[in-house]
């Protein structure tokens, strides 16, 4: 079996079996554990590959090559799939440890294993696939077991707040049909190469067009500012361990669409100008969103949509270093804000409430769970020594090498976003984890629905799981210098062509 | 590539149509939508194929007159997908209808509060607590 389908087939395969064990949730939760490592010692080594052989091909079912469908792994695909499958194997330890410790009495847990892994099969899909089509099957894959995911249980909150996320992502479903049509129709293939080939030969108006559908659709997944509105309302409602995953990794499915399509099918037509003014609004206004909220779920998915707008920044400058820097961002952003969610979840344990009306003195009640928050906290605001310095560090020079007043304007954005999310960081350590503790008088709110911990309040598992989470972050920033050095070849790679070259071979149609 | 302008015109009518419908509140009338819609973009892949011709059968005809059968697969996959979108918008409409009494999408639930705030020109609950409890006496608003 070739290597390239092991991270989109052994999830699918562990899906299956996760159903079949439904009844056994210790085996359930093995087999679950088990596929997702067996991904990412896949990814891992398709990484390796991706660097030493350069981009690996797969023609899917020995089509003829040019027809079948193609999966297609360069550096920038097996980073993504590599930090992905990561952050889904930590959070899936971490709602194992959940699972074990508290008796669900309203969601059918045998579900969750089976739908999270047919998840990350769609995850891995859409990074490796080849061609536009195949995308959309993978994002069709991640986005049906994400509705699942969302509305787990059935709740009044969740239903409300699944049935605007389904709703806003069937348009963009829609849309991307109505954009592989388009495709379809001018150029007749959908495989990325082809379209790569001959998307410059086609009239102005007519790559505008496409051009610009392909990027409302994926806008819309990323949650880039005019089309971000139903993130911050949907994610806080669903399970900390969900929350995790769809911040680390849905939103970055989008991000990763975006760049893929601006390198490979239009780097003749960076778009330099509106995107920037995008990236702009999208970190300006999420993080404004942020500093007003008192749910740290929601602060946090404010943060998410006000990140966003840097990596936009990094595809908009379209300079290697920009691209660099976006694809370093990428990885970093897609740790650190699972991390943040899945701490929030053992907030609400330990604090019975994600309220910062409600939380106070958490720092005297668990000196463990303050260092567990401060820590990516700080990383997220781009506090000197970690990843997330380093990322901003490296777009806030790609845009000064480019000098434009937009550029420089971004610039100081970037660095007023900066301090606005260690504003709102602080918010939270200053509420949440300063004062006096609060005795719990236990309140039945509506965010009663992840609560009921019948044992200890920190599960060593959880704890551990984040704390994974957390040392990887910093191995990002350890070993910044290689990493660094792997995303600035992978962005090179991005920009000469070598991905055409790789799938197509020498012959041009 | 020569288009049929029958079928461009009832595909935009179709997508139209969804459009509307996807505007309206109740998820059923929005489900209705995103079949009439998806109906309307699977016309369009048709419409992708070029002039209608012969079966794909290979040696049966000649290949100069046979229809492109690639949108064809496209078209299915998306039927496919539509119809599971279908079985789930129909159920989350049901587990909303038992636990509402109807299937409406409401409102964020941050905005409503926010504009219930506006209409009383108040402030929110947040903002009157901006004080250092800590310190009891640092207090940044008023």
């Amino acid at each position: 079996m070739n290597l390239l389908t092991v991270p989109v087939l052994l999830p699918m395969l562990g899906a299956a079996l996760t159903l079949i064990l439904g009844r056994r949730p210790r085996l359930q939760r093995l087999v679950s554990i088990l596929v997702l490592v067996g991904v990412v010692a896949a990814a891992g080594t398709l990484a390796l590959r991706a660097h030493a052989d350069g981009v690996q091909t797969l023609w899917v079912g020995a089509w003829p090559q040019g027809y079948g469908i193609a999966l297609v792994a360069d550096r920038l695909s097996a980073i993504m799939l590599t930090v992905a499958g990561l952050v889904t194997l930590a959070v899936l330890v971490y709602s194992a440890g959940q699972e074990e410790d508290e008796v669900r009495k309203e969601t059918p847990v045998s579900i969750f294993h089976p739908t999270f892994l047919l998840m990350c099969a769609g995850v891995s899909n859409a990074f490796l696939a080849g061609d536009l089509f195949n995308l959309f099957v993978g994002f069709e894959i991640l986005l049906f077991a994400s509705y699942v995911l969302l509305t787990m249980g059935g709740t009044k909150s969740r239903i409300r707040a699944g049935s605007i996320y389904v709703v806003v992502n069937l348009l963009s479903s829609m849309l991307f049909l109505i954009a592989l049509a388009n495709i379809y129709a001018a150029i007749g293939s959908v495989n990325l190469a082809q379209i790569a080939q001959r998307m410059p030969d086609l009239p102005d108006h007519t790559q505008a067009q496409l051009q610009f559908m392909l990027l409302l659709v994926f806008a819309i997944k990323a949650a880039v500012f005019p089309l971000s509105a139903w993130l911050p309302d949907s994610y806080p409602t669903a399970p900390a361990p969900v929350t995790a995953v769809f911040a680390g990794l849905l939103t970055k499915v989008g991000v990763y669409a975006i760049l893929r399509t601006q390198t490979l099918i239009f780097p003749h037509r960076p778009l330099t100008e509106p995107l920037m003014w995008v990236a702009l609004l999208t970190m300006i206004v999420g993080i404004l969103g942020a500093i007003a909220q008192v749910e740290i779920k929601r602060l946090l998915s404010f943060t998410l949509v006000s990140h966003i707008g840097y990596m936009v920044l990094g595809i908009a400058l379209a300079t290697t270093d920009g691209i660099a820097a976006t694809i370093y961002y990428t990885a970093h952003h897609i740790t650190i804000q699972a991390t943040l969610f899945l701490v929030a979840g053992l907030i609400q344990r330990v604090g019975h409430s994600n309220n910062l009306d409600r939380l106070s003195g958490l720092m005297t009640t668990s000196p463990l769970l303050a260092a567990l928050f401060i820590v990516p906290g700080m990383n997220l605001a781009g506090i000197p020594p970690f990843s997330g310095f380093i990322g901003k560090l490296g777009l806030l020079n790609a845009a000064t090498a480019t000098g434009t007043p937009l550029s420089l304007a971004l610039v100081v954005a970037s660095v007023l976003t900066s301090l606005l999310t260690l504003y709102a960081i602080a918010k939270v350590w200053n509420r949440a984890f300063w004062g006096t503790p609060v005795a719990v008088a236990h309140v039945d709110d509506e965010e009663d629905e992840d609560d009921e911990g019948s044992g200890r309040l920190m599960p060593g598992v959880m704890v551990g799981a984040t704390l994974a989470l957390i040392a990887f972050s910093l191995t990002l920033t350890f070993v910044a210098g290689p990493a660094y050095d792997y995303t600035k070849q992978a962005a090179a790679a991005l920009l000469d062509g070598a991905y055409v070259q790789a799938v197509l071979g020498e012959v041009r149609p | 590539m020569s288009g049929n302008l029958t079928l461009a015109i009832v595909a935009g009518v179709l997508v139209a149509s969804g459009v509307y419908l996807l505007t309206e509140r109740s998820l059923t009338r929005i489900l209705i939508g995103v079949l009439v819609m998806g109906n309307g973009v699977n016309l369009l892949f048709m419409l992708a194929a070029g002039p209608a011709g012969n079966p794909p059968l290979l040696g049966m005809f000649p290949t100069e007159s046979m229809t492109d059968p690639l949108p064809q697969a496209m078209v299915l996959t998306a039927i496919v997908i539509t119809m599971a979108v279908s079985a789930f918008v129909v159920t989350m409409a049901y587990r909303s209808f038992q636990l509402n009494g109807n299937d409406e999408v409401s409102d964020d639930v941050e905005d409503r509060r926010i504009r219930e705030l506006a209409e009383r020109d108040d402030v929110s609950d947040s903002y009157e607590d901006t004080s250092f409890s800590d310190a009891g006496e640092d207090m940044v608003s008023e």
